[in-house]
């Protein structure tokens, strides 16, 4: 068994309205930076032992599918790192 | 016919919800969801509340408490199955019912009255209605703009699934009638079959007429 931190970034979809990331958008321009476009996201970082990166993937996968975002409206990413 | 309310950590139009069913002459119970659902349960309501503080996402964690392995049981046996407001968003996180209800358009909590179009008076929740029929209800959530793929909110239309939409109080349905942003002004869905169905306006808030109305006495009598 090897120790994996897997991070998920889970995100909006694209196409689909994010009001928090536009609020935070125009209050960063009332601040008076410059900017095109906010996006947002949540990243979870799991620490887990797992036989190999694939089987660690395979369980965060499960975990992104199950709980961590909703595929209606989320996309989202897994990165596997060896500790 | 005795309806079984949930309560979830965080639930807390548990009560109000068995008052409701009372006055349209439904007997009705709390469940706490650490309990067994009662073999006698005939009905489920999951009711608003901000069930887990709304952690992750509204309904996100009570989606997944044990219970509801026994709610999606019973619901797969044709018990009708009614969500409200975070009961709601908790049965479209259990996929009991399609889409996601999530964060309104004005980035905002709202608690106001609203008007919805009965949109399909041929379910349980709605046949007290005509179609097209203007009924008054209020909302308060936060996380209520329904989202879906235009494929299948496609297919929901096609279905007929769509209980309710948001509308003028001449049953128009306008962007300036939609409080949350909700694609297509959808306020409530039936899942794949038409005895399990969702919400985010509160029917039970509109049942007794010493306090504002009784639009929605209709809803709950699907549990009649």
């Amino acid at each position: 068994m090897s120790t994996y931190t897997a991070t998920v970034t889970v995100q909006l979809k694209e196409g689909v309205l994010d009001p928090e990331a536009e609020t935070t958008r125009e209050a960063l321009e009332r601040l008076g930076f410059e900017l095109d476009a906010l996006r947002a996201a949540d990243r979870f970082e799991i620490d887990l032992e797992a036989t190999d990166s694939e089987a660690a993937r395979d369980r965060v996968e499960e975990m992104a599918e199950r709980l961590l975002a909703n595929p209606t409206i989320h996309d989202y990413e897994v990165a596997i790192e060896d500790q | 016919m005795t309806v079984a309310v949930i309560q979830f950590g965080g639930s807390n139009c548990d009560r109000d919800t068995v008052q409701a069913l009372e006055s349209v002459g439904v007997a009705a119970e709390l469940v706490w969801h650490e309990d067994d659902l009662p073999a006698e349960a005939e009905g489920i309501v999951l009711p608003g509340g901000f069930s887990y503080g709304d952690f992750l996402r509204a309904g996100a964690m009570a989606a997944h408490s044990p219970i509801m392995d026994e709610v999606r049981a019973a619901a797969d046996e044709g018990t009708p199955v009614l969500g409200i407001c975070n009961g709601a968003q908790v049965g479209c996180e259990a996929s009991l019912t399609p889409g996601a209800f999530t964060t309104n358009e004005s980035a905002r909590f709202q608690c106001e009255h609203v008007h919805l179009r009965v949109e399909n008076s041929e379910t349980p929740w709605t046949t007290q209605y005509e179609e097209g029929e203007v009924i008054e209800l209020p909302i308060a959530h936060g996380e209520g703009r329904f989202e879906i793929s235009d494929d299948r909110l496609d297919a929901l239309e096609a279905d007929d699934r769509i209980l309710f939409r948001y509308c003028d109080a001449e049953g128009n349905v306008t962007p300036e009638a939609n409080p949350n942003g909700s694609k297509h002004a959808v306020a409530g869905v039936t899942g794949e079959s038409d005895h399990v169905a969702v919400m985010m306006p509160h029917p039970e808030r509109m049942t007794l007429a010493d306090i504002g109305g009784t639009d929605g006495s209709g809803v709950l009598s699907g549990f009649a």
